[in-house]
């Protein structure tokens, strides 16, 4: 046990399970780096650093690819349906534009095209989200595309041990899964015990109790969401946070318990709002838990554009804890 | 000037507590608190409990006030004698303000005040407070660890030298729990005292370390100098099957907690950061397989395998056995019908974890029998 | 292939405005006003400069994350680039694009890109709209060593030569796929051997010499023009800096990159080549260096002065109606 990164508890994952498992495998561009050139191998480990030190301790089983996603997230996926479990890195998940069809069109349906006769344990790990300054094509949060899809299981981890322990669960899972870490919370720190141990699919954490709110998120927003309740604390009105952890599957148990006991609902989605998790999650709650509700539901979320490179405008784009709190003090002073 | 001024401060209960807040004063202002008897309630994130004083006298002043939060080490209340005066107690009070430093929050576990000690069967994990008197050595139950003695260990650090430990394949020791027997835990015991040097104890177990600590006292009476047995195993068949299964195979909080509720009395003590860290440590790899090697041994088909009150009056020592009149877990008839030399307490409001929800007299009988 | 003493000067300004341009930019980035991810072109000049100098502003390019180069050489407004690159609002694209997209439709410039490949399939669209319009325009796709591995490009290739359309695919292999060796990414030795596999001509130059690919990427963008299908052009070259500003470069040979700049950087090359054969003066390119040196410094100032786009700019643009 120690106070680890979010990076470290990824690294440490992925190193945990290739000790156990020989068929583990991890692949993507420059994850070792340096591969065929003058100088130092395992140069980058990851554009940022994620993956070093894999390729000293497990040689041949970390693999550079070329750029040809494409290529190489279907090699990945095929070497899943024949004996090895890859986890593959997608650099960016804005990059599945140029690799979709081999996740969604072959590895999602094998399994059920074929009669339940496949297993594809494939783990495309991907980065994701804004504040970088990376721009529109390196900063989406694109979960929502792969939520969407029958047969893909979806991970977005909040904090090191979550991400620790979905990962490790994610490598055992015998199906495909997209597992998304967005790139401001590799430094975030936490607890994280030096062993293996794994996480359910499909478990929510509901991160703080409260009685008058519920605010439902998952990734870099549940710590908006938290900085938003402490401030709504001091107002009294005491915020409950449920972190989804997973959006496929996704826990609606813990939405709907913790709606059914405060009445209130905002939802937290870093992803543009159309057809995102906020909207699955408001199309469940109005429902299945109408009746409990004593406000309607508000979703703060990204807008309807694509992510400005301007940090004056990409602050404005992402969501922030105080337009949580503004949303989470309109349904508590709703008709009251 | 009165000699007799005491601070009662926010206790610091497990590894992580940093804070805590005041829930219902149980002692008036004016009121006469015995030492052990319950001063204020409190709720930190993981479990609420009582603040007990550790002195005699008249509580003279409430400092915290009910719902304020309060870390480590803040001053709650003063108990004093009825003769000290006013401004005794304000000048006792500053002077504690003025020198209080609360813990810094952002500190992670650095000097985290656990020690591990590395046995033939693999590296045990154990808390150890108190720097004179007897040896007393707590032991948890199944799927227990240290913890579950977050409010024994200091109240009888003040008189003893108190050692909790982790049993194989719990908290922080060793996944290997070997064949799980009663035997091979009082051998980890054994093993554990002689690596730290310790030639006599006072054994205090729960539930299934009630059996482990019975099975060693009768296997080393020389070692042993008392045995408390709270909600014990091993003194009948009858145990909660149901509960055990459960406990080994749950991976999810929805299923886990209403096993975890079966434990108190008062189900509203099993707050989400208990559940959260009980699945923490289920999660871990060669946990689930530990317990179910454990709990194939002891408890297969949903009885207990070793009962073990047939062999009590062989024992040439102090035995006391401490019930939960509504432990769940296991049934407090148990309890009844023992040799007349052990004493028998039944303890109201409190269910199978006595030691958490009536630690007071708990610890007070602990401490009644420890000497 | 001729150059006069115009397009000379031209060059020449043109690589040492993208070289000035680039140096500075390494420089501001590191004191952290810089945002984002930055890719950097200096070394690489002659190539960008020899073939957009056959080009006018109705050709068209697209170009690569490292497109700092080619928008220079197509014509961008420096001022403009500069102040994209720091997130402004008077930028060439308002502040929104940044380093990797910047853009000028009305020069040609279809924009850097961030998805590594995305360029060969929209110059494909490019060249079919000249071909279709018969307009006599040409498109140049440029691409990397990585980017040339991906699928976009080998089905454009093959799209381009089955339609006959006036394209011109330019692979700047400047060795490494970010940090990965072109050695180990690539199975061909060189990557203008792919073309014969789509029936176009594929030429290998030296990037680092102005002069050669002056006059390759002037018989391809003329046989294209006149209808004659398009061609696969391999520039080897090196980049002088990092993959991104930050990149450490542990992978390269700790000597390798200043082995070429003092052998065969295509500035000081074409500079030596050009005053010795009277082609121009010292003189003339002392005072284009001069002009260069006020131009970036302008540049820069103006960048650091100018407004931040607004909260009213956060949705405006996203449909040309909604």
């Amino acid at each position: 046990m120690g106070i680890k990164t979010f990076q470290q508890a990824i690294s440490e994952a992925l190193a945990l399970e290739m000790e156990r498992d020989e068929r583990v495998i991890v692949m993507g561009e420059d994850i070792v780096g340096g591969s065929g050139a003058d100088g130092e191998m395992d140069a980058w480990g990851g554009p940022l650093g994620v993956t070093k030190g894999l390729w000293g301790k497990f040689g041949d089983r970390v693999l550079d690819t070329p750029i040809t996603e494409s290529a190489f997230i279907g090699a990945a996926i095929g070497a899943a349906t024949t004996g090895l479990r890859p986890v593959v890195e997608l650099m960016f998940i804005d990059f599945m534009g140029v690799c979709f069809d081999q996740i969604f069109n072959q590895a999602a349906k094998f399994r059920y095209m074929f009669g339940g006769k496949a297993e594809t344990p494939v783990v495309i790990r991907t980065m994701f989200g804004a504040g970088l300054r990376a721009a529109a094509q390196h900063s989406q949060c694109l979960y929502p595309l792969f939520t969407h899809i029958p047969g893909l299981k979806v991970v977005v981890p909040s904090t090191p041990y979550d991400a620790k322990g979905l990962l490790i669960e994610a490598i055992r899972d015998n199906d495909p899964v997209i597992f998304c870490e967005h790139k401001l919370l590799y430094t975030q720190e936490g607890e994280v015990p030096d062993e293996a141990y794994t996480i359910p699919f499909g478990e929510a954490a509901v991160v703080r109790e409260g009685e008058d709110l519920t605010i439902v998120t998952l990734g870099r927003m549940v710590h908006r969401a938290v900085e938003a309740a402490e401030a709504l604390a001091g107002s009294g009105i005491d915020c409950e946070i449920v972190d989804l952890r997973t959006t496929s599957p996704m826990d609606e148990d813990a939405i709907l318990e913790s709606v059914e006991n405060t009445g209130r609902l905002v939802v937290v989605d870093e992803a543009n709002p159309r057809c995102n998790i906020a909207t699955d999650i408001s199309a469940l709650v109005a429902q299945s838990a109408f009746d409990a509700l004593k406000a309607p539901i508000r979703m703060v979320t990204a807008p309807h554009s694509p992510v400005p490179f301007s940090d004056a405008l990409e602050d404005l784009y992402i969501p922030t804890a105080a337009s949580i709190e503004a949303a989470a003090r309109e349904l508590a002073e709703y008709r009251s | 000037m009165s000699g007799a001024l005491h601070a009662v401060t926010m206790p610091k209960w497990g590894l992580s507590m940093q804070e805590a807040k005041i829930v219902e004063w149980k002692v008036p202002v004016g009121g006469e608190a015995l030492s052990g008897d319950e001063v204020v309630d409190i709720e930190t994130e993981k479990i609420a409990a009582a603040v007990e004083a550790r002195h005699s006298g008249v509580l003279r002043r409430h400092i915290a006030q009910e719902d304020d939060v309060l870390p480590v080490g803040a001053l709650l209340a003063v108990i004093a004698g009825a003769d000290a005066t006013d401004s005794e107690i304000d000048a006792f009070v500053a002077d504690f303000q003025a020198s209080f430093v609360p813990p810094d929050p952002t500190a992670s576990e650095v000097g985290v005040p656990t020690d591990t000690v590395d046995l033939s069967g693999g590296v045990i994990r154990y808390l150890r407070r108190g720097d004179s008197g007897d040896v007393v050595i707590l032991v948890h139950g199944f799927g227990g660890d240290l913890n579950n003695w977050l409010f024994t260990h200091e109240p009888l650090a003040a008189e003893h030298v108190v050692y909790a430990l982790d049993l194989p394949g719990h908290g922080g020791s060793t996944r290997d729990v070997g064949d799980g027997s009663l035997e091979d835990f009082a051998d980890t015991l054994s093993d554990f005292m002689a690596a730290l040097g310790i030639a006599n104890a006072h054994l205090v177990g729960h539930s299934m370390g009630g059996a482990i600590a019975l099975t060693f006292a009768l296997a080393h009476p020389d070692l042993t100098a008392s045995l408390t047995l709270i909600g014990s195993a091993g003194l009948g068949a009858e145990i909660d099957g149901t509960y055990i299964d459960g406990f080994v195979h749950a991976r999810r909080r929805r299923d886990l907690k209403p096993h975890l509720e079966k434990l108190f009395s008062d189900p509203s003590l099993i707050t989400r950061q208990l559940v959260e860290d009980v699945l923490r440590y289920k999660r871990l790899d060669g946990v689930q397989d530990a317990l179910a090697t454990v709990a194939g041994q002891l408890f297969p088909g949903g009885r207990q395998a070793a009962v073990l009150r047939d062999q009590l009056d062989q024992l040439m020592l102090p035995v006391q056995v401490i019930c939960g009149v509504e432990d769940r877990i296991i049934p407090p008839s148990h309890a009844l019908g023992l040799p007349a030399d052990v004493a028998t307490h039944t303890v109201t409001g409190a269910g199978h974890m006595v030691q958490m929800e009536a630690s007071a007299e708990v610890n007070r009988l602990i401490r009644d029998l420890a000497g | 292939m001729q150059l006069n003493k115009d397009d000379a000067l031209r060059a020449y300004r043109t690589m040492k405005t993208i070289r000035v341009f680039e140096d500075r930019v390494h420089v501001e980035f590191e004191t952290g006003e810089v945002p984002g991810f930055v890719h950097l072109y200096a070394g690489e000049e002659a190539i960008a400069t020899g073939v957009c100098l056959h080009l006018d502003d109705g050709d068209r390019i697209a170009s690569t994350h490292r497109g700092h180069g080619h928008c220079i050489a197509k014509g961008c407004d420096v001022r403009g680039m500069m102040a994209e690159i720091y997130g402004r609002k008077p930028g060439l694209c308002a502040g929104k694009g940044g380093s990797m997209h910047i853009a000028d439709l009305t020069k040609g410039m279809m924009g850097a890109n961030g998805i590594v490949g995305g360029a060969p399939p929209l110059v494909c669209g490019a060249g079919l709209a000249a071909k279709t319009l018969g307009n006599g325009r040409v498109a140049v796709g440029f691409v990397g060593d990585g980017g040339s591995n991906q699928g976009t490009t080998h089905e454009s290739l093959n799209l381009a030569s089955v339609w006959q359309l006036p394209c011109i695919f330019v692979v700047e292999n400047n060795g490494y796929a970010e940090a990965t060796s072109v050695k180990y990414s690539t199975a061909c030795d060189d990557l203008a051997d792919r073309a014969s596999g789509f029936n176009m001509p594929g030429i290998v130059v030296d990037g680092h010499d102005f002069f050669e690919v002056y006059e390759v990427a002037g018989e391809a963008i003329d046989r294209a023009r006149a209808g004659g299908g398009p061609t696969l052009i391999e520039c080897k070259v090196n980049r002088y800096y990092g993959h991104f500003e930050g990149d450490a470069q542990t992978y390269r040979a700790p000597d390798e990159v200043e082995n070429v700049r003092q052998n065969r950087d295509c500035i000081d090359n074409f500079a030596a080549r050009a005053v010795s054969a009277g082609l121009v003066q010292e003189d003339d390119l002392a005072s284009i260096d001069r002009d260069i040196s006020d131009l970036i410094e302008d540049a820069v100032n103006l960048a650091k002065a100018a407004p931040k786009p607004e909260a009213e700019d956060l949705l405006t643009d996203v449909y040309v109606s909604y």
